[in-house]
């Protein structure tokens, strides 16, 4: 049934029901998702300390990240740094484990999906690696590479800034393999089987042809929202940075964006220069997921 | 529909014996990545105190104990504030949230889903592009907007952003579409109301969402520390319990202990609805 087929008062009632369902979500999602990005982006313009009403500056606050605050360039760095590895490899890694898994019966297949699951949604569990990588006499990983006749002095792994980003990299990748893999194993499961069958006989003949030209075209939907929460969980890494390495890490080499959003709006009270940042880390965040779900349109073809 | 994850997979086409091996390599080495963690968190949250600062460091535990366990609940019921109170508060805002979201969400998601209304392609975009950044970009106005409302320091200021968690529409929105036509419309010619629809019809067909939803809520709520309150007596557990693992060295076992405790809740939810989450993930996609 058609819009255009409907009398008016029946449609306007039938939207009207559709609006009151919406209604309470709605408001909520206004009120604390679009009202916060356009104030955040009007502030962003602006010197606001919470006490006093903000004071309008244009474009000065852009003007003195890019310009002056080397401690913002160098967080952009790390954190470009971060989700262009961290990005990817989580994304092939959730992919490739939910394709390796599907080929398992269903016993084996859920114990594995636990096994790889259970640490993003482990919550303060990951503080176990700061055990893992402590310098100490207690530090596992230095033991173990001791004793493999790999290291001669313990590592400082979390207070030298050669190895601390690549220690907040290693653990966030642990944490990482959540809904996207489960997004994944479920497109996977719903492949259709003969389209495999039909691919062996017109000359298919292995793994990898497979899934190019049968498997990934399939589930492009799933790779398309993969790809978006796996970008954006790159990008709005911080929270493993500031537990692991501490706020601020060692020279900031750990620092990223979204650690100096907090510095500067939780610590310095300065709202409008956070907010630029803020405003920047969206634009990063935004930009490279639509520039991603273009690339994966191509996907198979 | 659940018959349909029930088929299996054997018998696969396009598989060499080598490559199967080199998978299961591949395989064992990443889940051993994945595994050693966890491992080691439980073996810790039993070693007994000499063992624990023993060296060099074991991954396993020799003669387990409860005694950090023990020390767990020694310290909770040392807090300044009785500690039910934080238990109450997590389970409270666990509760509540993961009820409200599911209601609200679902509500929301079944015109998106099924009504074609002036505006639906707007609001769903809004809701697709709101997957693409994280909370961290709106914290400081947000922050803003609950002291101007007067929520500031209250359990609504936690509860209330989280019922607008847009994941959780989107998944249940993409689930619902799934519903066929027939069943909806046969409703329709009967009389029933959209809301009836939606109680009676809707809701019932799409429950493996349901289970997706109060997980996605349990893991955002049950670890949630809140920005926005400051009284000790509307601390949650999580926030109670990191005073105890920033104990540091001397507190590893606690630490190791306490973070067990707090997993058991997401890990239970988890293993029990595991094949109902699949199921709903199948119509996740993002649809061009």
């Amino acid at each position: 049934m058609t819009r255009a087929e409907k009398p008016l008062m029946k449609r306007l009632k039938k939207d009207c029901v559709s609006y009151m369902m919406m209604a309470p979500y709605l408001t909520l999602f206004i009120v604390f998702t679009v009202i916060p990005v356009v104030y955040a982006i009007w502030l962003s313009f602006t010197s606001f300390n919470l006490f006093q009403p903000p004071r309008f500056l244009f474009l000065d606050n852009y003007r003195t990240l890019f310009l002056h605050d080397e401690v913002f360039l160098k967080a952009v760095r790390n954190t470009l740094v971060f989700a262009a590895i961290t990005g990817p490899v989580s994304y092939a890694a959730c992919f490739m484990l939910a394709w390796m898994i599907t080929d398992f019966s269903r016993g084996p297949r859920a114990i594995l999906t636990t096994i790889i699951y259970v640490p993003s949604i482990s919550g303060a569990v990951f503080m176990i690696w700061s055990i893992m990588f402590s310098s100490d006499s207690y530090g596992y990983i230095n033991t173990v590479l001791t004793r493999l006749g790999l290291l001669n002095d313990p590592v400082m792994w979390l207070e030298d800034t050669r190895y601390v980003l690549a220690v907040v990299i290693i653990v966030s990748l642990w944490l990482s393999l959540g809904t996207s893999f489960l997004s994944f194993i479920a497109g996977l499961q719903n492949v259709d089987r003969t389209l495999y069958e039909a691919g062996a006989v017109d000359g298919v003949t292995n793994r990898w042809q497979e899934l190019w030209y049968i498997t990934l075209p399939s589930m492009r939907p799933q790779l398309m929202f993969g790809a978006v929460m796996q970008i954006t969980a790159a990008f709005g890494t911080g929270d493993v940075s500031a537990r692991l390495a501490g706020l601020p890490s060692v020279d900031y080499a750990a620092h990223t964006i979204v650690n100096h959003i907090t510095d500067y709006g939780y610590t310095r009270f300065e709202m409008g220069y956070a907010s630029a940042i803020a405003v920047i880390l969206f634009i990063m965040m935004v930009g490279s997921n639509k520039l991603v779900q273009r690339m994966l349109r191509k996907v198979g073809s | 529909m659940a018959k349909k994850l029930h088929r299996r997979t054997t018998a696969r086409v396009n598989r060499s014996r080598g490559g199967n091996i080199a998978s299961l390599a591949f395989l064992l080495i990443l889940c051993s990545f994945m595994l050693l963690p966890m491992v080691f968190v439980v073996s810790n949250a039993f070693k007994p105190l000499d063992e624990l600062f023993i060296y060099p460091p074991k991954l396993l535990v020799n003669k387990p104990t409860l005694d950090n366990f023990a020390s767990m609940m020694k310290l909770m019921s040392q807090s300044w504030v009785p500690f039910s109170r934080y238990l109450f508060n997590t389970v409270f805002l666990t509760a509540a949230g993961t009820l409200g979201h599911l209601v609200f969400a679902s509500l929301a998601a079944y015109p998106l889903a099924r009504h074609n209304f002036a505006g639906r392609n707007l609001i769903f975009g809004c809701i697709v592009l709101s997957l693409m950044f994280s909370s961290s970009v709106t914290q400081i106005p947000s922050y803003i907007i609950i002291t101007k409302i007067g929520l500031l320091d209250s359990h609504l200021a936690t509860l209330l952003p989280a019922l607008q968690y847009s994941l959780g529409l989107y998944l249940i929105k993409q689930f619902m579409e799934t519903i066929p036509d027939s069943v909806i419309e046969a409703a329709r010619i009967d009389g029933a109301s959209e809301w009836r629809i939606w109680a009676k019809i809707a809701m019932p067909m799409v429950k493996p969402a349901w289970l997706t939803l109060i997980i996605l809520m349990i893991q955002q709520l049950w670890n949630a520390i809140s920005p926005y309150t400051f009284s000790e007596e509307l601390k949650t557990l999580p926030q109670a319990l990191n005073q105890i693992l920033s104990g540091g060295i001397a507190r590893t076992g606690v630490s190791a202990a306490v973070s067990l405790f707090m997993l058991s809740v997401p890990f239970i939810t988890f293993v029990v609805s595991q094949s109902q989450i699949i199921e709903t993930m199948n119509s996740s996609g993002i649809k061009d």
